[in-house]
């Protein structure tokens, strides 16, 4: 644990949540980001401070609707969740109620909650997840359902479903992050006693009426626990580490840029949308064919370098011999661009 | 992605400016088209923020919501935008023409001329199909009636999103998706969907790409600082300036959408272009005809038959998009020949005068020997066609492998007129280079489907009234249709 706290110095920690996980899991292969959410740095006060803030903000629109559908639901003791839910007068127990609680006391008391028969709705449970070998807790926002024994995740999410179908970008993330509390409450209870389905509950058509509409996790879960799995040599990824690597934001911009290039990111324009450190691994990657696109990689033959896919595509470069189909296929396509921009 | 376009993206890079990936241009691009840029309200389900619309870049028109979450004013904002949007949509059913049918037995009409409404990008098109979706079965009268023209935008606005899922249609093109068919840039196809960004890297270059992504986006979402600190306290205090400051904000959008337009005008329009818009032209008239007989809104999803037979004419046309597309330009064909579905070759033997005499009758079949350097990935029997003679059938007898690549004996067939001896240049000459594929430009005729009475139960069986999708259709008031509780409830 020392090594994590110097490598973020100072700063106080920034906490994994199902969102950090889930695109952890969306890019498995980048050691970058394991590190820096391994040791809680505030990746979006790091990129601002090497020079490229990225905007991942939330409008206040948006959040304001989510939380007036919440409080909604919530409101009269849970009146319309339980009515959209179907469930009848069963016991609710928020156990977000008191903060002054330690972190271990109140995950002690989800455990007792959860292994206790006597709630259907438990709202704010404290979950644990093994995260690259270590322990991260969980605050989900969100509600466990219990009903003929088994328990399900319940997901308040304020994108519309119209017609019986939303937007499939906020579904799919929707469904990650459930995977996640899935897993979570699995690993408390074991797998039988928690569904692969989830039930997820937001505004119907353009009203603010809610809808209750169940999703299979499965595919979710498998890949969540894969990736997972694959993340655990971070602990050895982090004791490699020189001793002067370090994220203490403290530290001139100059100090930390050379901190980020002792760990390998690998870039993907998916990350743009994902990850904050993004703009900086994009300059980063200026001139490799990933930066282009994974596609764009794949169609290039695989090689890295766009330059080099260039000067092969000429033939001015001999390819190494494990790029000889690729070449083959490159100085093809350039041949007939060339006759066909020449022909046009 | 093909390789194709990833050589030149990588070529982009290296060079700082997008490059060409089309000759022709691959969609009409109409003379008085209308240009909409909607935006959204962040977090609300689908409610308007403002739209800037109009046909001349000189005359943009704004329309703005002052209070996203006052649904009168939503409803305000949808006649708005209907004032502007249907005069244009109806100005096209004017003056029609004749089309034979049948094999000209009969003769049908369609307009001269449709309509074609620019939007920045596919999340444009989203927002206006859910923008369709939420007025088109709006009430007239009862609890909260609209003008009558919000539910007629709905359903304008439903026809164009949906005929915007069509491959090859242009009456609802989007201005990112059409740059991206004709330039490649240096940077990935995500990074491609600002508007901005993309048509900087084609105008000037990297540079100011990277410069144009701190710009304002195009929408429909909007920034979330903006949102923060500019949209909510003039929002809170209802401040008059909302209107100049959502004006600022969207006339770099509406300037680059003018000038996407321009730099597509600037391409020679590819030859089957032509033959689409008139595709276009007919769903129009059709949808102006539906429009004045019976007017009913399309349904919510369409049944199990429409759907079906729907997806039919999506797959139809997109092969024939396809097709056309590489018929029409030999950088598109280029990707085919780099698969071997085409290849390019010198005629190097010709016999234009064989008779066929075998059969009943003796019928022209000329041969012609190709040899190609290139991959040949067809086998005998195979029926090729060339792009320069797309009626003429050419029957591949054999396919010989020599030191540079392949012989390849052909049987033509077709587009030689009607005589045993074939019309002068009808069979290409010796020395003559010769494009053939796979592909086919030929008609496709539709997949049968069974009629009404014999609908298989796996798409709700035979009719027992009525047709399976007018159910669908009813209007929102019903309350017997189970899944939609309360579609005309939009109070908060």
């Amino acid at each position: 644990m020392n090594q994590i706290d110097r490598l973020r110095g100072s700063t106080p920690a920034k906490r994994h949540n199902a969102r950090t996980i889930a695109a952890l899991t969306g890019n498995p292969g980048c050691s970058r980001r394991a590190v820096l959410d391994a040791a809680g740095v505030d990746k979006v006060a790091l990129a601002a401070r090497v020079g490229y803030p990225g905007s991942f903000g939330q409008s206040r629109f948006a959040l304001a609707r989510g939380n007036a559908f919440e409080a909604m639901l919530k409101a009269d003791d849970c009146a319309l969740l339980r009515s959209v839910l179907d469930v009848g007068m069963v016991g609710y127990q928020d156990l977000g109620a008191d903060l002054d609680d330690t972190l271990t006391g109140r995950h002690g008391r989800t455990r007792e909650l959860l292994f206790s028969e006597r709630s259907a709705l438990i709202d704010h449970p404290l979950l644990t997840l093994d995260v690259a070998g270590q322990t991260v807790f969980l605050e989900p926002d969100l509600i466990a359902l219990r009903s003929e024994g088994r328990l399900r995740v319940v997901e308040i999410k304020s994108f519309a479903i119209v017609d019986g179908q939303a937007d499939a970008a906020a579904v799919s993330a929707a469904a990650v992050q459930a995977a996640v509390y899935v897993l979570a409450l699995r690993a408390l209870l074991g797998d039988d006693r928690v569904s692969h389905e989830v039930v997820l509950v937001c505004p119907e058509n353009f009203s603010f009426q809610p809808v209750a509409v169940v999703l299979d996790v499965r595919k979710q879960l498998s890949t969540l626990r894969r990736q997972l799995s694959r993340l655990s040599s971070v602990a050895t990824l982090i004791a490699a580490l020189p001793p002067s690597v370090s994220f203490d934001l403290a530290l001139p911009p100059s100090a930390l840029v050379s901190s980020l290039a002792a760990i390998d990111a690998r870039y993907a324009p998916e990350c743009l949308s994902s990850c904050e450190m993004s703009v900086y691994c994009r300059e980063e990657a200026a001139g490799s064919t990933a930066a282009l696109g994974r596609s764009v990689r794949e169609s290039l033959g695989g090689i890295e370098e766009v330059a080099l896919a260039l000067d092969i595509a000429r033939g001015v470069v001999s390819p190494e011999p494990e790029q000889a189909e690729a070449a083959t296929l490159l100085r093809q396509a350039a041949r007939l661009r060339a006759e066909a921009l020449g022909a046009g | 992605m093909s390789t194709l376009v990833a050589l030149a993206r990588a070529q982009a890079y290296v060079d700082g400016r997008a490059q060409p990936i089309a000759t022709v241009r691959h969609l009409h691009v109409h003379d008085r088209p209308f240009v909409l840029i909607p935006l959204a309200m962040a977090g609300e389900a689908n409610a308007p923020l403002a739209a800037m619309v109009g046909t001349a870049a000189a005359v943009p028109r704004l329309l703005v919501v002052e209070q996203p979450r006052n649904r009168d004013e939503r409803f305000a904002f949808a006649a708005g935008l209907a004032g502007h949007l249907v005069p244009y949509l109806e100005s096209f059913a004017g003056e029609t023409e004749a089309v034979a049918v049948d094999r000209g037995r009969d003769v049908r009409y369609r307009f001269v001329d449709a309509p074609q409404v620019w939007v920045p990008n596919p999340g444009g098109v989203d927002f206006l199909r859910l923008f369709g979706r939420s007025t088109r079965f709006r009430r007239v009268d009862g609890d909260h009636p609209v003008p009558a023209s919000v539910p007629l935008l709905g359903r304008w606005l439903t026809f164009l999103t949906g005929s915007a899922e069509v491959p090859g249609s242009a009456l609802l093109p989007t201005a990112v998706q059409a740059l991206m068919m004709h330039w490649a840039t240096g940077q990935s196809g995500a990074e491609d969907n600002h508007l901005g960004s993309l048509l900087a890297w084609i105008e000037s270059g990297a540079a100011a790409a990277r410069e144009a992504e701190r710009g304002p986006v195009a929408g429909p979402s909007t920034d979330p600082d903006f949102d923060n600190h500019v949209l909510a306290p003039l929002i809170a205090n209802s401040d008059p300036g909302l209107r100049k400051v959502l004006h600022e904000l969207l006339l770099p959008t509406w300037a680059a959408m003018w000038r996407a337009l321009d730099l597509l005008r600037g391409l020679p329009p590819g030859d089957r272009v032509g033959s689409r818009w008139d595709g276009d032209r007919d769903a129009y008239s059709a949808y102006v005809q539906h429009l004045a007989e019976d007017g009913a809104p399309q349904p919510r999803r369409d049944g199990a038959v429409a759907a079906a037979a729907r997806l039919q004419r999506l797959e139809n046309a997109a092969a024939r998009y396809a097709v056309q597309r590489a018929f029409d330009d030999p950088l598109v064909m280029a990707e085919y020949r780099l698969s071997g579905a085409a290849f390019g070759g010198v005629v190097t033997l010709a016999d234009p005068d064989r008779v066929d005499d075998t059969g009943k009758r003796p019928v022209l079949r000329p041969r012609i020997m190709v040899a190609t350097t290139e991959t040949v990935r067809v086998e005998a029997g195979a029926s090729l066609t060339s792009p320069a003679r797309p009626a003429q059938k050419a029957k591949v007898i054999s396919v010989t492998a020599t030191a540079t690549g392949y012989d390849v004996l052909l049987e033509l067939s077709g587009g030689m007129g009607r005589k045993l001896v074939a019309e002068p240049g009808s069979v290409p000459l010796v020395g003559e280079t010769v494009l053939l594929t796979t592909l086919s430009d030929a008609y496709r005729p539709g997949a049968a489907f069974p009629e009404p009475a014999d609908t298989p139960w796996t798409h709700g069986g035979p009719p027992p009234l009525s047709t399976d999708s007018s159910s669908d259709s009813s209007s929102d008031s019903s309350s017997d249709s189970s899944t939609d509780s309360s579609p005309d409830s939009d109070d908060e």
